[in-house]
């Protein structure tokens, strides 16, 4: 029952999304085109921020960390 | 298909709105329209305007509301055009490199190097996002357009660019388009009988103008009739409604005359006044301090260069705008007009028969005395289900119009049944009839509107103009919602009309229900139970004032909540 309802509030979901884009009135092939290219963006997009995000959030807290240590250390003499 | 594709958007009957540029062209026009409503950013905000300082010179609350497009809606609207706009490009695109058959008008070869025919962006408009969601117009129905109606099925296997009939008819589909406000629209009672009889006494043909062998006994009966209803002292019938604004406002007006003109009067005013060869000036819709800075500056400083007076002034405004659903503020325009000296020509081609309480248009709503309007013109085509359309005024005005005017002198008079439909129908709104039957149409118009209205405005949609305008816009905005309301619709067998630009700002696109006193409240409800049920499907419930302003609606509820039952 549960797998039905969330089918349909995919489905309704596709449907918005759809309307707001304008893609509905388009034909299959264009959609496809669309919704590959916003798929891919959106991948790139994710898989760019999965590559890149930990490497930055490492080097800012190297960074951070390292004035950190260098201030205890001024402040210890 | 391509030299008018301003029109497509409506169903044949082309209310094309545009706002009155002086020079451009035939094509032109539509999208300055388009420009300026854009940067004029719509009409008075904020909703609501019931009547400002000018409140003495209306007998009862004048309630209109637009309410504004909310921003949200107005980015998605844009976003979604953009992105059809780059697939129209990519289309475009492939036809222009022949990978893809084009199957629309386009320069020969040997145009090739004279200026593009087809580039404009009302072209592209027309090819690219109008073809897609053109199922949804010029649909064949195959009955009397009354209360239901049958709508011929047809199909589309190639993306709308041909349609087949399959053969079935669609049966009492509610018809929420036409109109039809009084319902005489239908082929059986009093009006179809006469007609009928007419047609056997005189022919449907009348083969001559109205100076040769073509002015019927029947015609005089009903320029008195008409005469009597509008109660001004003479009138004058036409057989098109159209041609009777755009053929007499250039024998009224002429060079050295200035029109004042309503930024959405209907395309055939604009036409005359075109034709005129007058100045044209536009005003904001509705808007009196528009109208009154124009008059003041007109007579302040007259003609350009020669500062010679104006000939004439002449203000053209319409009853009930069809797009709008807005109800001319006209006390405030006759004040003006009689205060700067002004002439006033009033279409009442859609509120004549469904506004007032005796049906008499506006001039009977707002009380207000028939004499003060200069031209009352107003077509038959609309509330007494007939065609052509009349002026009305003072004799000499008539009788000047009746040597002077073309749609007199060249074309063909009316055709006798059609007189007859309207001579019936109007005599049974007047009570001439001995029957009540008039009198309870226009109360069923006016329950009706009142009730539908509301409804509408408490599920929560954006719905336009005047609380008493039988014409609902409601609101769509984003493009692709057009063809998907007019679709599922029908799916649900509800005919409506749904409009998009150039009709409308290219934001604003709405459909637009008719109400009619042929709807009974059972129709009513379908009707507005399909319609929640698909603007709960498509998201179409913007409003975001139903709970709002309770409050500050609670007197103006009050008064609807007695109308009702
Ligand atoms: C304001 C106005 N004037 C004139 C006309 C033209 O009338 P007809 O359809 O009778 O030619 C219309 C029709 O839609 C209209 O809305």
């Amino acid at each position: 029952m549960d797998v039905k309802n969330l089918c349909d509030y995919l489905g309704w979901l596709y449907y918005q999304y759809l309307l707001i884009t304008g893609i509905y009135v388009l034909e299959p092939w264009e959609k496809s085109i669309f919704n590959t290219v916003l798929f891919t963006m959106v991948a790139m997009v994710v898989y760019t921020s999965y590559v890149f995000v930990p490497i930055h959030v490492r080097l800012a807290l190297e960074f951070f960390s390292g004035l950190f240590r260098s201030h205890l250390s001024i402040s210890a003499n | 298909m391509i030299e008018n594709s301003a029109s497509k958007l409506l169903n044949g009957d082309t209310c094309l709105r545009t706002s009155n540029g002086k020079k451009s062209g035939r094509n032109g026009f539509v999208k300055k329209h388009c420009l300026h409503q854009q940067q004029k950013c719509h009409r008075p905000k904020e909703v609501s305007h019931i009547v400002g300082h000018n409140a003495v010179l209306y007998n009862k609350p004048f309630v209109e509301s637009f309410e504004e497009t909310p921003l949200l809606v107005a980015v998605l609207t844009y976003m979604g055009y953009g992105i059809l706009t780059l697939f129209g490009y990519l289309r475009d695109f492939l036809r222009h490199w022949k990978i893809e058959k084009c199957r629309v008008a386009s320069e020969r070869d040997e145009q090739k190097d004279f200026v593009p025919l087809y580039q404009d962006f009302e072209n592209f408009y027309t090819r690219n996002l109008y073809m897609r969601i053109r199922d949804n117009w010029n649909r064949p129905i195959c009955s009397v357009p009354g209360a239901k109606m049958d709508v011929v099925e047809r199909v589309t296997h190639d993306y709308n660019w041909t349609f087949e009939h399959t053969g079935t008819v669609l049966k009492n589909v509610i018809n929420m388009g036409s109109y039809n406000y009084l319902g005489f629209a239908e082929n059986t009672g009093p009006c179809a009988d006469s007609a009928a009889e007419a047609t056997v006494k005189y022919g449907v043909g009348v083969s001559g103008t109205r100076h040769e062998i073509g002015n019927l006994d029947k015609h005089e009966e009903l320029e008195k009739l008409v005469a009597r209803f509008l109660g001004v002292e003479s009138s004058m019938a036409f057989g098109m409604g159209f041609a009777t604004n755009s053929m007499n406002i250039p024998s009224l007006a002429g060079k050295g005359c200035l029109t004042l003109s309503d930024e959405l009067n209907h395309a055939s005013l604009v036409l005359g006044a075109r034709l005129s060869g007058s100045t044209i000036r536009v005003f904001k819709h509705n808007n009196m301090q528009s109208l009154e800075k124009l008059l003041r500056d007109a007579i302040v400083h007259g003609q350009p260069r020669t500062h010679r007076p104006w000939k004439k002034i002449v203000i053209l405004v319409e009853g009930i705008y069809s797009m709008e659903g807005s109800i001319v503020r006209l006390p405030e325009v006759i004040a003006l007009k009689k205060k700067y000296k002004a002439y006033l020509y009033l279409d009442e081609a859609h509120s004549i028969g469904a506004l007032g309480p005796r049906g008499r248009g506006v001039v009977d709503y707002f009380g207000v005395d028939p004499h003060d309007v200069d031209i009352m013109m107003g077509t038959f085509t609309k509330s007494f289900g007939a065609s052509g359309g009349y002026i009305g005024g003072k004799k000499e005005l008539i009788d000047y119009l009746r040597t002077h005017s073309h749609s007199a002198i060249y074309a063909t008079s009316m055709s006798p049944p059609v007189a007859q439909q309207i001579i019936t129908s109007m005599k049974c709104i007047m009570g001439e009839d001995g029957t009540t039957l008039g009198q309870e149409r226009l109360r069923q118009l006016s329950e009706n509107t009142t009730y539908f209205r509301r409804r509408l405005h408490e599920m929560g949609f954006i719905i336009y103009g005047n609380e008493n305008s039988p014409v609902v816009p409601l609101m769509l905005y984003m493009p692709a919602k057009i063809g998907a309301f007019g679709r599922e619709m029908l799916k649900r067998n509800i005919g409506i009309v749904v409009v998009g630009f150039p009709a409308t700002p290219i934001i604003e696109s709405r459909a637009r229900f008719c109400v009619s006193a042929a709807h009974t409240k059972d129709m009513l409800d379908t009707a507005l139970n399909a319609i929640s049920e698909v603007g709960d499907l498509l998201q179409l419930k913007y409003s975001r004032r139903t709970r709002l302003s309770d409050d500050e609606e609670a007197d103006h509820l009050s008064y609807l909540v007695s109308y009702e039952d």
